[in-house]
């Protein structure tokens, strides 16, 4: 899932500023299992802003919502309803949901509430940790199920640093070293000599570093593409009333 | 220029087998170029070649290629070490293709410590290839005069003298041969490794090597960092990953100030104690089968490398080649 944590609420205030009546949207996907930005959150976070903008003199109705998913443009009609008279919606999604809702509410102003840090899982009560990054080439199938990319601090795809000691990585004691992981678990199924052969330097281009990430898949594609397809879906009219 | 004359001083030391001696110069937080030669005058004539550090802990400073140059002209032979932290393979190879240009020959492929660890830590970091990618690119450029992607280099390529470090005291244990074998096949030539305080991990890391049938196909070089005092033992015991210091070490270095109550006197004696320890683990090191001589890194403490290398006996260093460490 994406992992994502909240921004400190007196960001989030100033992010608000000058108006008066604010939504704050949670999601009901990753961000909830993270305890993030699901109902709950949203409705934590709504009445803590009133609270906060009362001590600072500020008039500020909040209130709260949730769509089941925020990064498809369909489920956001969902939300349409509450955000009637809204004048700026703290989403409480990931980034994709953030601008899901610009897209498809693009007279509305849409402010960040949390800050998306990873795609990870947690791996106890209260702990996230990455597993990927999304580097568009996927190496699991080099290093027995364990990314380096993620999960070892330089994404080194060669072995353990110099700096790896009692199965940490040097940045911090928390930090396990991918690398030993990944050693550990070779050696379990027998598979070190892959660590012998040398991996030559990676194609970044399927990830980030070629740009932004688009797929096109033909066979799912409906008809021809809409003529100008990097326009969002059909804006809303909710605010130009 | 002939193959023989174009290799470095290091190279014909280590191959006329002699024990050779290399020690570091860490360029300024600054653009001062006498800070280089003060160093430089401190070094000359007492290594083969000086590692010129880059951005060492992730803290900014002059750049390696720059410093290395400045040492060049002051007569010092440098080994340019260059992390793949702060540059992708585009700067990478560019900035050492200006480095051989320049008349630099010898260079140490790193990975480079995190920049959590130095003064810009909100930096981004790069490391779009490893250190093991990067020495088998710039082996393929010299001996197949080729760029990482395939394309000729024009005219003649950069030969480098391509070293790697290890450090045997990082986890886990019996991988750290493998990884010398790992770099050596990617094109090592020499091996600098990290700080040896446990010789006896040490040693076993050399017949492990053996065992490999490493000896024979690359040069290791012992580092070596003489002890300022007994924080800097503590600190280096405590505090950095991947640092082997035990506490024979810590106490020793502690000893050495007891009953020492003027603060300058002190910190005298326990520069001596550093500086003595540091010669013994010379003498030690030269009985290890494969040793082919000693990496000193006196950190911030060019000073000391004279004195360690004048006591453990190996000065005078072999005479360069007239005009070896100059640019050209
Ligand atoms: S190799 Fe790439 S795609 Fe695979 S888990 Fe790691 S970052 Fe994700
Ligand atoms: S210690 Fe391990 S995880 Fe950390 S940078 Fe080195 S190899 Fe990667």
């Amino acid at each position: 899932m994406i992992v994502a944590e909240q921004k400190p609420l007196d960001e989030i205030l100033a992010l608000t500023e000058g108006a008066e009546r604010v939504a704050v949207l949670g999601c009901g996907t990753c961000v909830t299992v993270c305890f993030a930005g699901g109902e709950k959150e949203a409705e934590v976070l709504a009445a803590s802003l009133r609270m906060r903008a009362r001590v600072q003199g500020r008039s500020l109705d909040a209130t709260h919502g949730v769509v089941q998913r925020q990064c498809e443009w369909e489920y956001l009609d969902a939300a349409r309803p509450s955000l009637e008279g809204v004048d700026c919606v703290v989403s409480l999604a990931c980034g994709v949901g953030v601008q899901a809702m610009v897209e498809r509410f693009p007279e509305l102003r849409t402010v960040p509430g949390l800050n998306t840090k990873f795609y990870g899982l947690p791996t106890e009560h209260g702990v996230w940790e990455a597993r990927c990054a999304g580097c568009g080439d996927c190496v699991l199938g080099l290093t027995d199920g364990i990314c380096p990319v993620a999960r070892c601090s330089k994404s080194l795809l060669n072995g353990p640093c110099g700096g790896s000691q009692g199965g940490k990585c040097e940045i911090s004691p928390d930090t396990p070293c991918a690398w030993h992981l990944i050693y550990e678990r070779m050696e379990a199924l027998g598979h070190l000599d892959r660590l012998a052969e040398i991996q030559p330097p990676k194609d970044w281009s399927p990830g980030p570093s070629g740009g932004p990430g688009r797929i096109v898949r033909e066979d799912l594609r409906r008809g021809p593409p809409p003529a100008e397809e990097s326009e969002p879906a059909q804006p809303s009219s909710l605010l130009a009333s | 220029m002939s193959q023989t004359d174009a290799r470095s001083n290091l190279e014909r030391v280590l191959e006329s087998g002699s024990f050779a001696v290399t020690a570091e110069l860490g360029p300024p937080k600054g653009a001062d170029p006498a800070v280089i030669r003060r160093k430089a005058d401190l070094l000359r004539g007492a290594a083969d070649a000086v590692n010129i550090t880059d951005n060492q802990t992730a803290v900014v400073r002059m750049s390696s290629i720059a410093a290395a140059l400045l040492a060049q002209q002051a007569g010092v032979e440098p080994v340019v070490q260059m992390t793949c932290r702060d540059r992708n393979r585009l700067a990478i190879q560019a900035d050492l293709l200006g480095a051989w240009a320049l008349g630099l020959r010898n260079l140490l492929c790193l990975s480079g410590d995190h920049q959590t660890f130095g003064n810009h830590p909100g930096a981004k970091n790069v490391w779009d290839i490893d250190s093991i990618q990067l020495l088998k690119i710039m082996a393929d450029m010299g001996d197949r005069g080729v760029f990482a992607n395939g394309e000729e280099v024009e005219g003649e390529p950069p030969r480098f003298f391509l070293g790697a470090a290890e450090n045997p005291f990082a986890e886990p244990y019996p991988y750290r041969p493998f990884r010398v074998a790992k770099k050596v096949k990617a094109g090592a030539r020499f091996i600098q490794t990290q700080c040896i305080y446990n010789m006896d991990r040490f040693r076993e890391f050399m017949a492990r090597l053996g065992d490999l049938g490493l000896l024979d196909k690359v040069y290791v070089l012992a580092g070596l960092s003489p002890l300022k005092g007994p924080g800097m033992a503590k600190y280096m015991r405590d505090q950095v990953p991947g640092m082997d210091v035990p506490d024979e070490i810590v106490d020793r270095m502690v000893a050495a100030g007891k009953g020492i109550d003027d603060k300058a006197e002190r910190s005298k004696a326990f520069r001596a104690e550093g500086i003595r320890i540091c010669i013994e683990q010379i003498q030690e090191v030269r009985e290890i089968p494969g040793v082919a001589g000693v990496h000193i890194m006196a950190i911030e403490w060019e000073e000391a490398v004279r004195p360690i290398v004048e006591g453990a006996g190996l000065l005078p260093r072999p005479q360069p080649l007239p005009g070896a460490a100059e640019a050209g």
